[in-house]
């Protein structure tokens, strides 16, 4: 018995003292440059400005729909703030596990005034996401490997004739079956309805046949840069952030390509089901971490374009580089002329029949 | 013995039976012996039992839909697709209900997505449904009641009403609506009795009511609502429906909401074997969609592959470490072990450094002009590559049981078949080889269970052709958040080990397994 | 030696393990035909390393064996033809006796039946018809050995060798063996190299013996010979009980010495291995030769006093002081007439000049 109330007593103590040290927020995020951009630019001044907060830093992105749904079954969130692409914001607002949010409401007007849900636009693609930034999946190619005339066409990645050697293709059917009906001939607007019906698919997966061989299929974001640096491939989509590493941060004879490359988001939910006090302490944190000149200070550190148009004008140099960002954002007009719009809700529909068949054509 | 003719129990000195004051005697022992396993034990259960049940519970569980839209399942049963084509406006009427409830707790997604691995689509259908459900033209029923009697606005007036048994039983579809709607407000903190009644409800009053056959015993309320609802305006369900989306006139999506009624399905598993639980009962997939019989071929043999190869690899490294001196052999041991303390992703940056086109190992061959520089060889991103780095990886588990095993072969052995007569391969062969085999078979079992089991070093050097089945698992784990296919496929996996396991006792006998 | 048959002869042998010393210092040895000879000696004194060197596990650094006038260094041990008896039997464990038996008549490409024939005369040989389908764990110590010695005969090699075969048998059962084996033997006619380091199994089986100690053989004799003329101290303390006595060679005469032991006794010894007039030497006297207070005078007679003594049944083991040697052992035949040996009593106790040996010194 003794024993038994001595156990409680330090249990009740060690209680005690994490609810005296309860300002620790923990934010789940991608690691690497990603996540020491947000630090850079949204966590180390909050935590300036209220130094009782805390920030922890969990690098569990990309599993955090799977993660988040096992503490949900488990009654037991530990996460307070989790940055997802647009597709998992939807689905955990779909699962009931992101809490829905009044974007007017909860975040910081523009400068001028401008309502968030205005200034943010149609890049709410959810009611429980809050964007911070717009990258892009695009491709970056070897200057040295592909004789004179550089690839202005995103159709190069088929044209082996031209541009003969490996290429690197993401290992998942989002993506590259819209380049593979755009480069088949598709009008841009048409490509969800024809990729809809059984020979939009099976004309996507022949023109993929054509260069199958050809392909690495990468899983993991470092895979391409790695694969140009070394010249292993030719050409390989990826994010434009970390191609932007390669030209300018290592100075790799790889150049980009901004052509049908395919918009995409990322930026907060806040897991369904956080006690009050918690709630409180993220809510403050996401307005000012989201707010015009946060979004706009972030992209100091990283090629990605802030998701308020208020923020792109105070968008401004490299932290270390000094180069001018703006002509490396994927939001940046010049390179905007010719993009591709990722329909969420189709490929929720989607998605697990053409991974399958995906995931088939890529045994066969 | 003279106590054997003793009649009755042999008695202890004290006169028990002895049996008994023996049992006494040993329980104190049995219960300090559970004592001291009793924390691993709890440790097992939790973290290996529990999680192996559930596993099994979630592979073949289906209540979602039960769950979600109960009233609909339950009309539904009754629905014969060769005789009508679409369910009939009351099975409409209670999915009304249902949906209208699954869209205030947002459930109405995670059923459409697990519908959706069913049938393609039906994921936005209920999305766009949740949507528009409450915005259905249902209101004109509202507005008749309230007109008919201003009473029936007032929620005060439901709460007493659903109160009296009587009342309830005569309107059963009513009464179990307002109860799961009053249990959901008050799950979110709030009062039955003071919030609007909503559309949905006083649709379900408006079927039950016309279906009324006698008000004996019913509140004056019902009784006069009754007379009235022969002559109200009505509102097909069923067109609202078909209004929000023309799918929900689709044959097909209903049968699958029929098929997949039950608590418990065979659709995961099913689906783990490549065939389809679908409107027209069990098929093949289409040829474009079968993957997992050859996922499971391919991770079999890829496994086999990489047992073998640790084997080959693996054996004489130990038949030199067993015959070194031992500072010499721990020493060698150490550069066996090293594997297992690189980082996972040192090594693979090491893997890709080697191995790929333009890697040093093409480099030197290409150097040595054993291979042509237009011809590299191709060895990461594919199965050699999967078979390459796996063996790496598990070489020490082939090596350290097989090491421990030939340590205790006396060197006298080899010694006596070759002075008997025997070559060096003879002696090898027919006296040496066959002791080391308990060593082969834990290495070899070892070797094989967890290669079967990995899935990162696949994902990061098999490009598309060495993935393995668990590959798919952990795909279906953390990205399309199908676990209950996740579940078939891993009990599926766990069968075939166990069964592969069951063999290897067959053939070799599990005795024969000898670990150090 | 007068037999020209050799079935082996080591030449100049030596054998070094690490490069700096060496485990056996030129051996020189003739073993002839039929002979069972064993080599006896303290752990570490090179006997083992020769029988493996005979073998051909081992080769040897520098010098030459040869079988039957044929030089082996070069030939792999499977085609010396030898038959060998492991310390801890070697069967193996995952075959039966009689597989076991078979193995080096299958590894000859002997036709089955003839295998079987075969096997089934060594297992009676050895006394266990019955066991051919038991595996080696299921038989008993001794059991395991015979199935060992028939397993090193059953392909009728002209040469066996043992490496201390009893080794791991109780005392009882060991005795038993050695005469099994020893019959075996006479009744075969195959020679034997027997490696031991138990001195009665030596002298109980054996034509002659090696004394190995210190990489060299020390004597090599029949076992009475060893016995009764040890060439050296070595071999005096080695085989059976021995009395020392440490002293000087005062006079040389006619092969027998005069030794002033260090006391001032002087006795009378046979000149065995010692220098000269001058030197020192080791007296060696074996106690069943020790008179107690004999009834005539002999050649040495020293006065003694009891320490100890101890009644064994067919004798008594007294131990005294003698010429300052408090170490002194005299057996004592038990005859019905034997006065008490009680400690502290005096006695006078002498023996032959020819049952003394006097040899190099001990330090």
């Amino acid at each position: 018995m003794k024993t038994k109330s001595f156990v409680i007593a330090a249990l009740g103590a060690a209680l005690a003292s994490t609810s005296a040290l309860a300002a620790d927020m923990t934010l789940v995020s991608w690691g690497g440059a990603y996540q020491a951009s947000q630090h850079k630019a949204y966590a180390e001044p909050y935590m300036k400005n209220n130094p009782d907060v805390n920030i922890i830093w969990d690098e569990s992105s990309n599993e955090a729909v799977a993660k988040l749904r096992a503490m949900n079954e488990a009654g037991n969130i530990t996460w307070d703030l989790v940055d997802v692409v647009a597709s998992d914001a939807i689905r955990l607002c779909d699962e009931g596990l992101a809490m829905e949010v009044d974007h007017d409401k909860l975040l910081a007007p523009a400068p001028d005034g401008t309502p968030a849900s205005e200034d943010f636009g149609d890049l709410l693609v959810s009611g429980c996401y809050i964007p911070q930034i717009v990258y892009s999946t695009t491709f970056g190619y070897r200057t040295d490997m592909v004789g004179d005339t550089p690839p202005t066409d995103v159709c190069a990645i088929f044209d082996l004739d031209k541009y003969p050697g490996k290429r690197s293709l993401e290992k998942r059917p989002i993506n590259n079956m819209e380049w593979a009906l755009l480069c088949d001939g598709v009008a841009k607007e048409d490509i969800y309805d024809v990729l809809e019906t059984e020979a939009g698919q099976d004309r996507a997966f022949a023109k993929l046949d054509s260069i199958k061989d050809q392909v690495i299929w990468w899983s993991a974001g470092a895979d391409t840069p790695q694969l140009l640096a070394d010249g292993e491939v030719v050409m390989g989509s990826t994010y434009n952030g970390r191609l932007f590493s390669v030209i300018e941060e290592q100075n790799q004879p790889v150049a980009m390509l901004w052509d049908a490359q395919v918009f995409d988001l990322d930026g907060w939910i806040i897991p369904a089901g956080l006690p009050e006090e918690r709630l409180n302490r993220v809510l403050d944190f996401v307005k000012f971490a989201t707010d015009t000149q946060r979004l706009a200070d972030q992209a100091k550190y990283i090629s990605y374009g802030p998701a308020r148009k208020s923020s792109a004008p105070l968008v401004s140099k490299h932290a270390e580089l000094g180069i001018e960002m703006g002509p490396h954002m994927p939001t940046d007009p010049a390179n905007a002329k010719n993009t591709f719009l990722y329909n969420y809700e189709w490929w929720a529909d989607y998605r697990d029949d053409l991974d399958a068949k995906f995931q088939a054509w890529l045994a066969k | 013995m003279s106590d054997t003719i003793q009649s009755g129990p042999v008695l202890a000195a004290d006169g028990t039976p002895l049996k008994r004051s023996l049992q006494r005697a040993l329980r104190r022992q049995k219960m300090r012996a559970l004592l001291l396993i009793a924390p691993l034990l709890a440790f097992i259960l939790i973290t290996f039992i529990l999680p192996i049940g559930d596993m099994l519970f979630r592979s073949v569980e289906n209540e979602i839909v039960s769950e979600t839209i109960p009233e609909t399942v339950d009309r539904l049963a009754d629905w014969n697709p060769d005789v009508s084509a679409l369910p009939d406006e009351n099975v409409f009427n209670a999915f009304y209900v249902d949906m209208f409830l699954a869209q205030e707790k947002k459930e109405h997604t995670r059923l459409g997505t697990r519908l959706n691995y069913e049938l393609t689509g039906v994921s936005s259908l209920f999305r766009k449904t949740g949507r528009r459900v409450t915005r259905f033209d249902t209101d004109i029923y509202a507005k008749q009641f309230i007109a008919l009697d201003p009473a029936w606005k007032d929620p005060q007036t439901w709460s007493a009403l659903f109160d009296v048994s009587s009342n309830r039983r005569a309107l059963p579809f009513t009464t179990r609506s307002w109860d799961r709607w009053g249990n959901y407000l008050r799950g979110e903190g709030k009062n039955p009795g003071e919030e609007d009644i909503e559309d949905f409800l006083f649709s379900a009053l408006h079927e039950d009511l016309t279906r009324l056959e006698s008000t004996d015993g019913v509140d004056p309320l019902i009784a006069a609502a009754t007379q009235a609802v022969g002559g109200f305006e009505t509102v097909s369900v069923r067109d609202q429906f078909l209004d929000i989306d023309k799918d929900w006139g689709r044959q097909d999506v209903w049968r699958i909401i029929q098929v997949y009624s039950p608590p418990f399905t065979t659709g995961y598993f099913l689906n783990s074997v490549d065939l389809q639980l679908g409107v027209d009962g069990i098929k093949t997939r289409s040829e474009d969609q079968r993957i997992y019989i050859v996922l499971f071929g391919r991770t079999m043999f890829m496994s086999l592959m990489i047992t073998f190869s640790c084997l080959l690899l693996g054996y004489p490294v130990a038949f030199l470490l067993s015959n070194l001196p031992l500072r010499t052999s721990n020493m060698l041991m150490i550069l066996v072990l090293l594997p297992f303390w690189t980082s996972l992703l040192v090594r693979t940056s090491a893997w890709k450094v080697l191995l790929q086109q333009q890697g040093v190992i093409n480099d030197v061959l290409v150097w040595l002009r054993i291979v042509d520089d237009a011809n590299r060889l191709i060895l990461i991103n594919n199965q050699t590559g999967t078979i390459i780095a796996m063996t790496h990886i598990l070489l020490p588990f082939m090596i350290l049981p097989l090491y421990s095993v030939m340590k205790t072969i006396p060197p006298s052995y080899v010694r006596a078949a070759k002075s008997l007569g025997a070559t060096d391969w003879t002696a090898f062969w027919r006296v040496y080889f066959p002791q080391s085999v308990p060593g082969i078979g834990a290495g070899a079992i070892l070797v094989f269970i967890l290669s079967i089991g990995y899935y990162i070093t696949p994902e990061l050097v098999g490009g598309t052709t060495g993935v393995f089945i668990s590959n798919r698992i952990a795909y279906h784990i953390s990205s399309s958040l199908n676990w209950g296919l996740a579940a078939a496929l891993g009990s599926i996996l766990l069968i075939l080990v166990l069964a592969l396991y069951w063999v290897y006792d067959k053939i070799v006998g599990i005795d024969n397994v000898k670990l150090g | 030696m007068t037999d020209p048959k050799h079935m082996v002869r080591f030449e100049n042998v030596q054998k070094s393990y690490d490069g700096e010393t060496l485990v056996v210092k030129n051996l020189n040895l003739d073993i002839a035909q039929g002979e069972f000879l064993t080599m006896l000696g303290p752990s570490g004194s090179g006997k083992t390393t020769c029988l493996m060197m005979l073998a051909g596990f081992e080769p040897a650094t520098h010098g030459e064996i040869f079988l039957n006038d044929r030089p082996i260094n070069n030939v792999p041990p499977h085609k010396r033809g030898i038959g060998m008896v492991f310390q801890n039997y070697a069967l193996f464990p995952h075959m039966t006796v009689a597989e076991n038996l078979a193995f080096p008549l299958q590894v000859r490409g002997m036709d089955k039946d003839e295998q079987k024939k075969r096997v089934e005369r060594a297992l009676s040989m050895v006394e266990l018809p019955q066991f051919g389908n038991r595996r080696p764990a299921q038989l008993s110590g001794g059991q395991q050995q015979r199935v060992a010695v028939a397993r090193a005969l059953v392909f009728d090699p002209e040469l066996v060798l043992m490496d201390e075969p009893l080794g791991a048998l109780d005392k009882q059962l060991r005795e038993q063996m050695q005469y099994e084996i020893k019959h075996i033997h006479e009744n075969l006619g195959v020679t034997v190299v027997y490696v031991t380091h138990d001195q009665t199994e030596a002298l109980t089986m054996s034509d002659r013996v090696a004394v190995f100690n210190d990489g060299i053989i020390q004597q090599l004799s029949p076992p009475d010979v060893l016995y009764e003329t040890p060439q050296n101290s070595f071999v005096a303390q080695f085989i059976g009980e021995n009395n020392k006595l440490d002293g000087q060679v005062v006079e040389v005469t006619d092969g027998l010495c005069t030794v002033k032991l260090d006391d001032g006794t002087v006795l009378k010894a046979d000149m065995v291995n010692v220098g000269g007039v001058g030197e020192r030497t080791t007296i060696s006297l074996r106690p069943e030769r020790v008179e107690l207070d004999p009834a005539v005078d002999m050649e040495n007679m020293v006065d003694g006093t009891i320490e100890e003594s101890i009644y064994l049944g067919d004798h008594i083991r007294v131990r005294m002081n003698v010429a300052g040697n408090t170490g002194f052992i005299a057996k004592v035949r038990n005859r019905g007439d034997r006065r008490h040996l009680v400690p502290g009593d005096s006695a006078k106790v002498g023996w032959a000049a020819s049952d003394c040996k006097a040899l190099d010194p001990v330090t």
